[in-house]
């Protein structure tokens, strides 16, 4: 192969490196806000599951701080809180919060609290429990997880926040008692670090905007 | 080098030589997305379409391209086009994004998308290229959607159960619940279920071509051409 040969090999590769990246940036370009915007609808919707859509007028999705809870699990111990006004009057909180002991992964949950401090809800995020058993925590394959829905700390006692098999209040799954463990485990962590914070939770400045 | 008839790239893409259960290519999209009709179905087109573009770009391109860097080339053109596949879904069709995920960037290892532009598409024109990723495009996507479709009758009674992440809202009425308050087959939908079920299309594969085989012999047509079919 002469020199000839060897630049016009190159400056072809050059070319079609050049070409494929432009079309991604192309691509990247365009579908940017869209993807944005996907992604905000999706979290919002998740968020309106435990504060519905016309209780709260501030912009959800935006007003959010990320604390650090020492208790937490994940890799930084930050959760992150979104705060849903009315006015000034403070309607509720969704916090993310992360159950690192399931059977299979970490599980991610969103915990809504209303502002007279009980549990509008919970929800499984993400997760990779056995298809069929641990994933009865879906509200998609079972209303297990709808039991949480108007709990607080005191009610049930403290005491009393844990699976029937540990003693609790709590309902474990058919064939899967590890994963409701961990999810009540993780509720109750959140429920702790809320009592302890409420009021710097909902005045706390938001971090962006 | 003999230029192959359209018919048979169609029938090498859609049987013969189907690239999921007789090259076993791309073995591991193929058992891992399978659980519904719809992710298969998913995973199928978003490969078929990589499949055309790469080999419509290779097939234009081969004439131009060195054999000493073709194949740098080559991944360059397929990557590119997965990505802008990755970015288009994850733009219009967020929530099958979402349910395929990291399968839609692994296209790029999906060795028969590779294969076929090594092999094929930088071998022949551009129409001959087109034609044999649509043919083993969707010779892909039909073992998906044929996988998929034994997995989620078997392990969940319905078909076609979240098609709204495809078609939109309309979507919710094409699933078909064929077996009312169904337990659930959990082991069709585990991974095992995978392998099993692709054993059994494979199988069936085998059954049909042995019995054509010995059709062929006992009766030998006179109009059938002894072609290596």
């Amino acid at each position: 192969m002469n020199y000839r040969q060897i630049i016009y090999t190159a400056i072809i590769l050059l070319l079609f490196t050049v070409i494929g990246t432009s079309l991604v940036a192309l691509t990247y370009d365009n579908t940017r806000e869209r993807i944005a915007a996907n992604e905000r609808a999706t979290l919002l919707r998740k968020l309106n599951q435990l504060v519905p859509a016309g209780s709260y007028d501030n912009a959800l999705v935006d007003d959010f701080i990320t604390v650090v809870d020492p208790a937490a699990a994940g890799k930084d111990k930050t959760v992150t809180v979104y705060r849903a006004r009315r006015g000034d009057a403070a309607v509720a909180l969704v916090m993310s919060a992360v159950a690192p002991d399931g059977y299979s992964g970490n599980i991610r949950l969103l915990v809504g609290v209303q502002a007279d401090d009980i549990l509008s809800g919970v929800r499984v995020v993400a997760h990779r429990e056995t298809p069929g058993l641990g994933d009865a925590i879906d509200e998609q394959r079972s209303d297990w997880v709808y039991g949480f829905d108007g709990k607080s700390l005191g009610n049930p006692p403290l005491a009393k926040w844990a699976v029937r098999k540990d003693g609790g209040n709590f309902d474990q799954l058919t064939g899967a008692t590890i994963t409701p463990r961990a999810i009540v485990r993780a509720v109750r962590r959140t429920l702790l670090y809320y009592r302890a914070n409420r009021e710097a939770l909902y005045a706390t400045a938001a971090n962006t905007e | 080098m003999s230029k192959p008839s359209f018919s048979s790239i169609i029938s090498d893409g859609l049987w013969t030589n189907n690239p999921g259960v007789v090259q076993l290519l791309g073995l591991c999209p193929l058992l891992a997305v399978t659980t519904n009709v719809v992710n298969g179905l998913g995973l199928g087109l978003a490969t078929t379409l990589t499949l055309l573009a790469s080999n419509a770009t290779v097939s234009t391109i081969r004439r131009v391209v060195r054999p000493e860097v073709r194949i740098p080339v080559f991944v360059l053109i397929i990557a590119s086009v997965v990505t802008v596949i990755e970015l288009a879904m994850n733009a219009w069709l967020h929530d099958l994004y979402k349910v395929l995920g990291i399968f839609i960037p692994l296209i790029v290892t999906n060795c028969a998308i590779i294969g076929r532009a090594e092999s094929f598409a930088s071998r022949n024109t551009v129409d001959r290229a087109v034609v044999d990723a649509l043919a083993m495009g969707t010779g892909f996507t039909l073992v998906l959607v044929t996988l998929g479709g034994m997995r989620e009758l078997l392990g969940q009674g319905t078909l076609l159960s979240q098609a709204h992440m495809m078609f939109g809202e309309a979507g919710r009425q094409l699933t078909l619940t064929l077996i009312d308050d169904y337990r659930g087959f959990l082991l069709a939908i585990l991974p095992p279920g995978a392998f099993i079920g692709l054993g059994f299309i494979i199988a069936g594969m085998n059954l049909v071509n042995n019995r054509r085989a010995r059709r062929i012999a006992v009766h030998p047509a006179p109009a059938e051409q002894p072609s290596a079919a």
